[in-house]
């Protein structure tokens, strides 16, 4: 009799519980293929749906490559998941096309977020990043001291003068194949994320960030044409190739072809396993400052979701320092947060990568925040890429210009 | 009689049916769709609505002008002379914010020529990038049709033979053409690699190291070439099974005849295999144009249109408008200019090669 008691009042309460079911919220992640990264996911995931009892995540990986499409094939389909996952440059876009909404999250917890991570649209926050990546020049204490060269600092790095005099010292030497490793065979969007900010540094920029209406005078003024002059000779004079091998890319500067790399934390520990007097050197400052890319991936929420305040508060669960700090254990990422950092052997302070976060604080640019941004980033790189293999500047960089403008023009302003 | 011809009929329609709804469905619905959105401003995404802009799309692209370019004069109204020839003005002094000619803005120079006396010719285009892709595609074409086409009869007349092991010859030779594009290409990106790829290596060691090595993909003036080498190699092997089928139906009595009459071999080739390959030869001819103005696969993974624009080809300028650049109306417009050219070169082959009775 007890005994069936019992198992009665069992039967009511699980009935009971599965009455209070729990919403189920879809999440779409680019991270398909990288076991860590989705052991890293899972956890958030369970421990969110062990944490509360009116939600329940459920997780649909995509590989990185074929991410974008599905969301915009998902997106026209009337199809996308409550929680997405967007690169920060896309973001704009992806607001102004309309799938995604502000994002409604208490702003006191990332109020120490690195600011590369916080993706604001229209004045509004639509995403929010767990980390960001940076870029530094990769060299060695050997190669400084053997060429006599000043260690730069992100608060004194040097000057185009001083750049200009290492990649000289560099290639007189004549011990490396190249002096500097710009990993041009990494086409698509290191282009601008890894390029564009010399050129800010320069003073130009791929659009005019005050109206976001035209690109003309930042893209082909007089900064962007000392930039394009600058970039020319880079390859012009056996400082760097404008065509390499990807094999190159990879294993150049571990095999000693490159005196220097410019390349992101994420390259940073196989740099350092190769040669353990690696140094991860701040931008040059060309005249504005040293300027490196901001902004990786983000989580924010779709427009057609049903339960944006779930969504929310599952991407406010995951803002956590112990999944911030996993993360980076995991993928090598900086730590969006400062306390997080302090939880990671790489970049607490002292660690071998603290410098980039760092140099993502004090010199990350976010890239033009736009939704034309899609198409800039291509007509640059497009412009980069010509003018390393010799084009004429000035009329590459109006024909870029009037590309963008075109563009712009043909989006009725992208609604700037 | 009729009930018959009926239901044969309908039988007919079931057994064609999966094919013409497949064709109708993936193959003249969307091309309906592109000519109208050709005519419109359609975005892959985007909140605006879609407008109707009448020809403005292909205005865009087509768009060209001549221009008289007359050289720079000094004070004295002489000509400025730079290392003993005269200097031109930049033309983008002249196109850009030019209040005489408003219609020249966002013009760029294709190219020049002299005129005769000091002034220069220049063409400009408004997308001059469109126009490279089209010169490119044609270059690709006019070399790659009859090339592979001859080769491919070569190779077919080569493995025609009744010798051992002739098929291990065949399977090697139609190898590539099973092999995915995108793997060849990936292949040949190794082999064209600028410093340690296979064909440096190879010159190099065939010349004694007198041929230094060549940046092949990297070079404006190699990459076409050698997409196009690689192209022909990679699909040569099909086109030699076409010829091998046609080779194989012409009747042996006729070579027997030949042999008896003391015919040399070449006068057998001119005046029995060749006329008994004609309709063989208008097939591989139209089929080689198709395929060789639809090059897509081996730029996406080789060179991406690149270096300055030298191996941008319609179809690839087609995607990354439409796909890449979010641009569907200006991708249609590019994909229905492809349609009528090739339609009208298709047109024309058949002409040149009608029967003449």
């Amino acid at each position: 009799m007890n005994a069936f008691k019992l198992a009665a009042s069992v039967a009511v309460m699980a009935w009971a519980s599965a009455a209070h079911s729990a919403e189920t919220l879809t999440m779409w992640y680019h991270g398909a293929g990288n076991e860590v990264e989705s052991k890293i996911i899972n956890q958030i995931i369970t421990d969110f749906n062990g944490s509360q009892s009116d939600w329940k995540v459920e997780l649909q990986s995509f590989p990185q490559a074929a991410y974008n499409d599905s969301v915009v094939a998902g997106a026209l389909a009337g199809n996308l998941p409550d929680i997405l996952d967007v690169d920060g440059p896309n973001m704009p876009n992806w607001a102004w096309a309309g799938y995604m909404q502000p994002l409604k999250i208490d702003e006191t917890k990332i109020a120490n977020f690195l600011p590369g991570t916080k993706g604001v649209w229209n004045g509004q926050l639509y995403s929010i990043g767990l980390w960001d990546a940076a870029v530094a020049l990769v060299t060695r204490k050997s190669t400084l001291e053997e060429l006599k060269l000043r260690t730069p600092t992100v608060d004194a790095p040097w000057t185009k003068d001083e750049f200009m005099a290492a990649l000289d010292a560099a290639k007189a030497s004549g011990k490396w194949e190249y002096a500097l490793d710009l990993g041009t065979a990494w086409t698509g969007e290191w282009y601008p994320y890894a390029f564009s900010p010399f050129l800010q540094s320069f003073g130009g920029d791929i659009v005019d960030r005050s109206t976001y209406k035209t690109a003309e005078g930042a893209l082909n003024g007089d900064a962007a044409l000392a930039f394009g002059e600058w970039w020319q000779g880079l390859f012009k004079n056996g400082y760097a190739q404008a065509t390499q091998d990807p094999a190159d890319r990879d294993g150049g500067f571990a095999a000693g072809k490159y005196a220097f790399s410019w390349n992101g934390n994420w390259a940073a520990l196989g740099a350092l396993s190769a040669f353990e007097d690696t140094v991860f050197l701040p931008a040059p400052d060309f005249g504005n400052g040293p300027k490196i890319g901001a902004a990786s991936w983000q989580f924010g929420v779709s427009a057609n979701s049903k339960h944006p305040e779930g969504a929310a508060a599952f991407i406010e669960f995951a803002l956590q320092d112990k999944y911030l700090a996993d993360f980076s254990n995991g993928i090598g990422l900086i730590p969006a947060t400062p306390t997080a950092a302090a939880m990671v052997d790489n970049y607490k302070e002292g660690g071998p990568l603290a410098v980039f976060a760092d140099y993502s604080n004090k010199s990350g640019l976010v890239r033009p925040v736009t939704p034309g941004y899609l198409v800039q980033a291509k007509v640059f790189e497009k412009a980069a890429a010509d003018i390393a293999n010799g084009a004429d500047v000035a009329a590459t960089l109006d024909a870029a210009v009037d590309e963008i403008n075109a563009d712009i023009e043909k989006n009725n302003g992208y609604g700037h | 009689m009729a009930s018959r011809f009926t239901v044969s009929n309908r039988t007919g329609w079931l057994m064609a049916g999966p094919a013409v709804l497949l064709i109708a469905g993936f193959v003249i619905l969307p091309f309906l769709l592109a000519v109208g959105l050709s005519f419109t401003n359609q975005r892959l995404v985007s909140p605006n609505p879609t407008e109707f802009v009448g020809l403005a799309n292909y205005n865009q692209l087509l768009d060209l002008a001549l221009l008289t370019v007359e050289p720079l004069k000094d004070d004295a109204g002489q000509t400025v002379l730079k290392d003993g020839v005269p200097e031109y003005p930049p033309i983008r002094s002249l196109t850009r914010n030019n209040p005489d000619r408003p219609d020249l803005n966002g013009m760029r120079e294709w190219f020049s020529f002299s005129s005769g006396g000091d002034a220069r010719l220049v063409v400009l285009a408004r997308d001059v990038v469109f126009m490279k892709a089209i010169v490119n595609t044609f270059t690709f074409v006019i070399v790659v049709a009859p090339v592979q086409a001859g080769l491919a009869l070569c190779l077919a007349l080569l493995i025609n033979q009744r010798l051992k092991g002739i098929n291990i010859f065949r399977a090697i030779y139609f190898m590539p053409v099973v092999v995915s594009i995108v793997v060849v290409s990936l292949l040949w990106r190794l082999i064209y690699d600028g410093q340690s790829g296979l064909l440096n290596n190879l010159l190099g060691t065939l010349s004694f190291g007198m041929i230094p090595p060549i940046d092949w993909l990297g070079n404006p003036s190699t990459a076409l070439g050698s997409i196009i080498a690689m192209s022909i190699w990679q699909a040569v092997g099909f086109h030699m099974v076409i010829w091998l089928s046609g080779l194989q139906t012409i009747s042996p009595t006729l070579y027997e005849a030949a042999a008896i009459e003391g015919a040399s071999k070449w006068q057998v080739f001119r005046y029995i295999t060749w006329p008994g390959l004609r309709n063989t030869a208008v097939l591989i001819l139209i089929v080689i144009t198709m395929q060789a103005f639809g090059l897509f696969a081996q730029i996406d993974v080789m060179t991406n249109g690149g270096p300055l624009d030298s191996t941008h080809t319609i179809v690839f300028q087609a995607i990354e408008r439409g796909y890449g650049k979010q641009d569907i109306s200006g991708g249609s417009t590019i994909s229905v200019i492809l349609f009528v050219i090739v339609l009208s070169i298709s047109l024309i082959q058949r002409w040149l090669t009608r029967e003449k009775s």
